[in-house]
């Protein structure tokens, strides 16, 4: 396993191949921006990423006890639409594996990897991706969404929550980002 | 003619292989941004790599501009788009508490299963987080969940909120874009140094 730390000047170097650099992000902002319009074209509604999780979560509560997950509102709410297998979000959330895994490998970025600052251990990092995990996706589902489902869908058809919503992101990111320095820089 | 589930009929296998589709398109375009890259995403918060906010920025103005355009030559009814209800208490608190998660674990949601299906482990550890996460609000807090549905106000738009039209909306986007994008590339020369 290599690990990837911040010594090296693009995220895989230090690997054998060397990956091809990242696109121009206005470019890959207009393609995602593409991705979205077809999505509302499409689907009526646009990406989303941490309703998948919800849908899992109730199907597994609903086969360990139908009855407790019944009890919960949330769980209730995900199995009236049905199982993880028919939930268009769980098969949007398939197809981002399957372009993401394909974009990285054609680039040569497919590694085995963990991802850290210098000045933190790889075990350190997987705490700190498990909790941000734990954190991120309560806040994801207090606000009804994510950096998916809220800001990008919602602000492209001006939903003024949606715009609170990123702005409050931004905010608390820019305010706590000198106290995680050690992490990153 | 748009959106296509308002006026024809999806079978359930056409509807979720189409999610495949749009989804792919997803993620391939998150990676070749570089978002499956913690370190990517995070510099955005120290400045001397400001691409999350011109990949974000650049879609939302795109979509925008595109669904404008659907709808002022009339294939487009905005009417049967899906907007979420919004509470702005719940959007305040819950962006707070994810720009926290951010920092910390160093993705979002779409931008770890890119990680993750790229190889990186830590974005497997974000992912995991995700899950715990939402079981747990499920479990915990399903009565909050309940107050926050039944206090949100449904299809807010500012067009819809002020009165003026969208296009204009689109214009002063497409100039904050332009007058943002100069910005971020001086802050990335000014905090060139914090790059590890």
């Amino acid at each position: 396993m290599s690990t990837i730390t911040a010594s090296s000047s693009s995220p895989s170097a230090g690997t054998r191949t060397s990956p091809a650099p990242f696109w121009n992000p206005y470019l890959a902002g207009f393609g995602l921006g593409l991705v979205l319009l077809a999505a509302y074209l499409i689907a009526g509604r646009g990406l989303g990423a941490t309703g998948a999780f919800s849908s899992v979560a109730a199907w597994i509560a609903n086969a360990l006890s139908p009855e407790h997950a019944q009890a919960s509102a949330v769980h209730a709410r995900y199995i009236a639409n049905g199982t993880p297998f028919t939930a268009w979000l769980v098969y949007l959330l398939i197809g981002s594996a399957i372009g993401s895994a394909v974009s990285g490998y054609a680039a040569g970025r497919w590694t085995i990897s963990i991802e850290r600052g210098p000045r933190v251990t790889d075990r350190e990092r997987l705490a700190f991706a498990l909790v941000g995990g734990i954190i991120a996706g309560l806040g994801a589902k207090i606000a009804r969404g994510c950096t998916s489902g809220q800001a990008l869908t919602g602000a492209s058809v001006l939903n003024p929550g949606s715009l609170v919503f990123m702005l409050s992101v931004f905010a608390a990111a820019y305010a706590v980002a000198w106290t995680y320095r050690k992490e990153w820089l | 003619m748009f959106p296509l589930s308002s006026t024809m009929e999806l079978s359930q296998a056409a509807s979720l292989g189409l999610a495949v589709l749009i989804g792919i398109g997803f993620g391939f375009f998150l990676e070749k941004a570089g978002f499956g890259s913690a370190r990517k995403l995070v510099a955005v918060f120290y400045f001397y790599d400001m691409a999350v906010a011109k990949v974000m920025f650049t879609a939302i103005v795109t979509a925008m501009a595109g669904l404008f355009l659907f709808s002022s030559i009339g294939l487009l009814d905005m009417a049967e788009l899906y907007i979420e209800p919004s509470n702005y208490p719940a959007a305040i608190i819950g962006g707070l508490v994810f720009g926290l998660g951010f920092v910390i674990g160093g993705y979002c949601p779409g931008t770890s299963l890119t990680a993750a299906a790229t190889g990186r482990i830590d974005g497997l550890a974000f992912l995991a987080g995700i899950f715990i996460a939402s079981y747990g609000y499920a479990e915990l807090l399903s009565g909050f969940d309940t107050w926050l549905a039944s206090s949100a106000h449904p299809d807010l738009t500012l067009p819809g909120l002020t009165g003026i039209p969208m296009g204009w909306f689109v214009l002063l986007f497409i100039g904050f874009l332009a007058l943002a994008g100069w910005g971020m590339s001086i802050a990335e020369k000014r905090f060139a140094g914090l790059r590890p």
